[in-house]
C-alpha cells in the first residue's frame, strides 16, 4: 500500500466507508449522482481498496470524486456496511489537502463554495442567510423568492422572524462573541488552514489560467464543460 | 409488553421519543425559506401541547451544509456540534432536537464516530476548551423535529379542524411522503421506522385522514446534493432527480408531496417551476403543480392556521387547490401583504406554471 492510501486510512470516514467491499455494484445502482453523471461509485471503492498510489493520485485530480451528491444512499444499501459517499468525502478531502483539487473543472468549484458558505458561516453564524442569497445567482428560486428578497424584513417578519433582531428567533442576528466562538473554532481545528490552502491553490490555478481571481469565481461557479453526463456523446 | 411476530418485527423500528424537555437548535435552510415552520413547531409543541423547548440565541448553525460541501475539515464540523452540545448542557437539558436534518445526520453522525474511536471524542472535547473554553456532556437523546410532531400526530388529530379528505368526494387526499436521506439512509436505527419502513411523514398523513402512495421512486433522493446545487455549473444535477421523482410519481395524481428535510421542500416546488418554464409541462391538476408542505405546515393546515400565517404564500407551487379540497378558508386579498397588512406588491408570474 502507498503513502497517498496511508494518508487516506487517516481519515476516519474513510476507516468507517471502506471496511471489505466485494465489488457488488449495488451502491452504483442505487446512487442519484450515477443515474446522471459519468460516475461509479463502486469503481471507486475499488480503485482505493487496491491502494495503488498512482491510481489514487489520479483518482484526486479527477472530475470524478466530485460528482457525488452526499446523499449516503449508498449507506443504506450496502450489504458489507460500506459507505461509497464517507470514502468519497475522504478523496474530496485529500485532494484539498494537497491541492490536487484544481487539477479538474468540478474540484476547482471547491473555491466558490468555500468562499461564499464559510464567509456565511464565520460572519453570519448560518451556512445560508437571505442577506447572500442573490436572486441571480438562483433565477431556480422563483419570481416569488424574488418579491421575497426584496421585501425581506417585511415577509420575514410577517411570518414570525425575529429578522436581523438581537435574542432568540428565526433569522436573529447571531452575537458577535459566539461569532468569534465559531473563528477560534476555526483557528483551532484546521478550518482555517484549510481555508487559507484553498485560496491559495485557488489563486495560483486562476493565474495559470490567465484570469483574475475575481473572473475564477465566476467562471468556476458557471461554467460546465461537455462531457460530464450520461446522455452526452463521448 | 412482549411482542411477537410482526409486532416483534415491527417495534425494531420504533423510536422511543421522550416525552418533554428538549433543547432546540434551527435550521439555515428551514429559516431562509420556510420560517413560519419553525414558528408553528414552535407554537404546537409549545403554546398548544404545553411542552418545555427552550432556544437560546447563542446557537449557530452546525456548519452541515459546509461540512457536506467539502469546505470545512470533519474536525472543524464536529467541534461546532460540541459547541451545541455543551450550550445545551449549559442550560440543564439531555435532549436535543434538531430542526433540520442535515443538522440530525451531523449530530448523530458526531456521536456515532466518537462512539467508534473514542480518542475522535477527547481530541474534539481538548479543541472545544481550547477554542471557547466549553465543556459538555453528550445528548441522551437527538431527534428530528418531525419526530416530535409524528409522536403528538394523535394530540394534533384530536383538535383538528379540517382533515386530509377531499370534502366535495369524501376521499382521503392522495400523499407522497418524500422522508429526506439524512434522516433514514445514514443511521437508519436512528428514524421511526427505519431505513425500510420510515413512517415519520406516512404516519402523521394517515393520522389526519390522508390516504399514502406508494410509487417506484419514493425514497429517490430530491437532487439537493449540496455542491451539486449551490454550485450554478451543477444543477442539472438536481433538477434532473427531482424530475425523475415527479415523472414517478405523476401517474398517481397526488394532492399534495408532505416532507422532512427543510431543503427538499424547496428543490420539489421550485424545480417544478424550472421544469415548467423549460418544457412547459406542469404536474398536478390543471397547469397549477403539486403542492409540496412541510410537516409543519400540514400540521397548522388541519389545526386551522390561516394559510398566510403558515407562510404558504412564499411557496413557487399555488397551494390553492389544496386549501379548496380541504375547505381551508383563505382570503386572496391578504396572500401577499407585508407585517400590519402593508402593501409590499406581488411577485411576478411563472410563465406556465399557473398561481391564484
Amino acid at each position: 500500500m502507498g503513502k497517498l492510501y496511508d494518508m487516506l486510512r487517516e481519515d476516519y470516514r474513510l476507516r468507517e466507508g471502506l471496511k471489505t467491499c466485494i465489488n457488488c455494484g449495488t451502491c452504483t445502482a442505487i446512487c442519484p449522482a450515477a443515474e446522471f453523471y459519468r460516475y461509479d461509485p463502486r469503481k471507486i471503492v475499488d480503485t482505493v481498496q487496491r491502494g495503488n498510489d498512482d491510481e489514487i493520485e489520479a483518482l484526486l485530480k479527477s472530475d470524478t470524486i466530485w460528482y457525488c451528491g452526499e446523499c449516503m444512499s449508498c449507506v443504506t444499501r450496502c450489504p458489507r456496511k460500506n459507505g461509497a459517499g464517507l470514502v468519497i468525502m475522504a478523496l474530496r478531502n485529500l485532494s484539498i489537502k494537497l491541492g490536487y483539487f484544481t487539477e479538474s473543472e468540478k474540484g476547482r468549484q471547491v473555491w466558490p463554495l468555500t468562499k461564499a458558505l464559510n464567509y456565511n458561516v464565520l460572519n453570519l453564524g448560518y451556512c445560508v442567510h437571505p442577506s447572500t442569497f442573490a436572486h441571480k445567482d438562483h433565477p431556480e428560486s422563483g419570481p416569488v423568492f424574488e418579491w421575497v428578497l426584496a421585501h425581506k424584513e417585511d415577509v420575514y417578519s410577517r411570518l414570525g422572524a425575529n429578522y436581523g433582531g438581537e435574542g432568540p428567533g428565526i433569522l436573529r442576528r447571531i452575537p458577535q462573541k459566539d461569532l468569534d466562538e465559531l473563528k477560534a473554532i476555526y483557528d483551532v481545528t484546521g478550518g482555517t488552514e484549510r481555508l487559507e490552502a484553498v485560496e491559495k491553490f485557488s489563486r495560483m490555478k486562476a493565474e495559470e489560467m490567465g484570469m483574475s481571481i475575481e473572473e475564477y469565481t465566476e467562471y468556476t461557479f458557471e461554467h460546465c464543460s461537455k462531457g460530464h453526463f450520461n446522455n452526452e456523446e463521448q | 409488553m412482549i411482542y411477537q411476530g410482526k409486532q416483534k418485527i415491527w417495534s425494531d423500528y420504533q423510536k422511543e421519543i421522550p416525552d418533554d424537555h428538549w433543547f432546540y437548535v434551527r435550521s439555515c435552510i428551514r429559516q431562509n425559506f420556510f420560517p413560519a415552520s419553525e414558528k408553528y413547531f414552535l407554537g404546537i409543541c409549545r403554546d398548544m401541547l404545553g411542552k418545555d423547548i427552550y432556544e437560546t440565541e447563542h446557537h449557530t448553525t452546525c456548519g452541515g451544509i459546509a461540512y457536506h460541501s467539502d469546505t470545512i475539515p470533519q474536525e472543524t464540523a464536529m467541534t461546532i456540534v460540541a459547541r451545541q452540545f455543551a450550550l445545551m448542557t449549559e442550560a440543564g437539558y439531555e435532549n436535543l432536537v434538531a430542526s433540520c436534518i442535515t443538522s440530525f445526520g451531523n449530530y448523530t453522525e458526531t456521536l456515532e464516530t466518537w462512539h467508534e474511536f473514542p480518542e475522535l471524542e477527547e481530541r474534539i472535547r481538548e479543541n472545544l476548551w481550547k477554542a471557547c473554553r466549553r465543556e459538555f456532556k453528550k445528548p441522551r437523546y437527538v431527534a428530528h423535529a418531525s419526530d416530535l410532531i409524528y409522536k403528538f400526530r394523535g394530540e394534533i388529530a384530536a383538535r383538528a379542524k379540517y382533515q386530509l379528505v377531499d370534502r366535495e368526494s369524501g376521499e382521503p387526499l392522495r400523499v407522497v411522503e418524500h422522508i429526506g436521506c439524512h434522516y433514514s439512509k445514514m443511521f437508519p436505527h436512528k428514524g421511526v421506522g427505519g431505513a425500510e419502513y420510515p413512517c415519520v411523514l406516512s404516519g402523521m398523513a394517515e393520522a389526519w385522514g390522508g390516504k399514502v402512495i406508494d410509487y417506484p421512486e419514493r425514497r429517490h433522493c430530491c437532487g439537493f446534493g449540496f455542491r451539486q446545487y449551490l454550485v450554478k455549473a451543477n444543477r442539472g444535477y438536481s433538477v434532473s432527480n427531482t424530475h425523475k421523482k415527479f415523472e414517478s410519481m405523476e401517474p398517481f395524481h397526488p394532492d399534495l408531496i408532505i416532507t422532512n428535510c427543510p431543503g427538499c421542500p424547496y428543490f420539489l416546488d421550485r424545480w417544478q417551476y424550472v421544469i415548467s418554464e423549460m418544457t412547459g409541462k406542469t404536474y398536478g391538476e390543471n397547469g397549477y403543480g403539486i403542492p409540496v408542505l412541510t410537516y409543519e405546515e400540514l400540521a397548522g393546515l388541519v389545526l386551522g392556521i390561516d394559510p398566510w400565517d403558515l407562510g404558504l404564500q412564499i411557496h413557487q407551487v399555488a397551494v390553492e387547490p389544496l386549501l379548496n379540497k380541504m375547505g381551508v378558508p383563505y382570503d386572496p386579498e391578504t396572500k401577499y401583504l407585508g407585517l400590519d397588512r402593508k402593501d409590499i406588491m406581488k411577485p411576478g408570474l411563472p410563465t406556465f406554471l399557473k398561481c391564484c
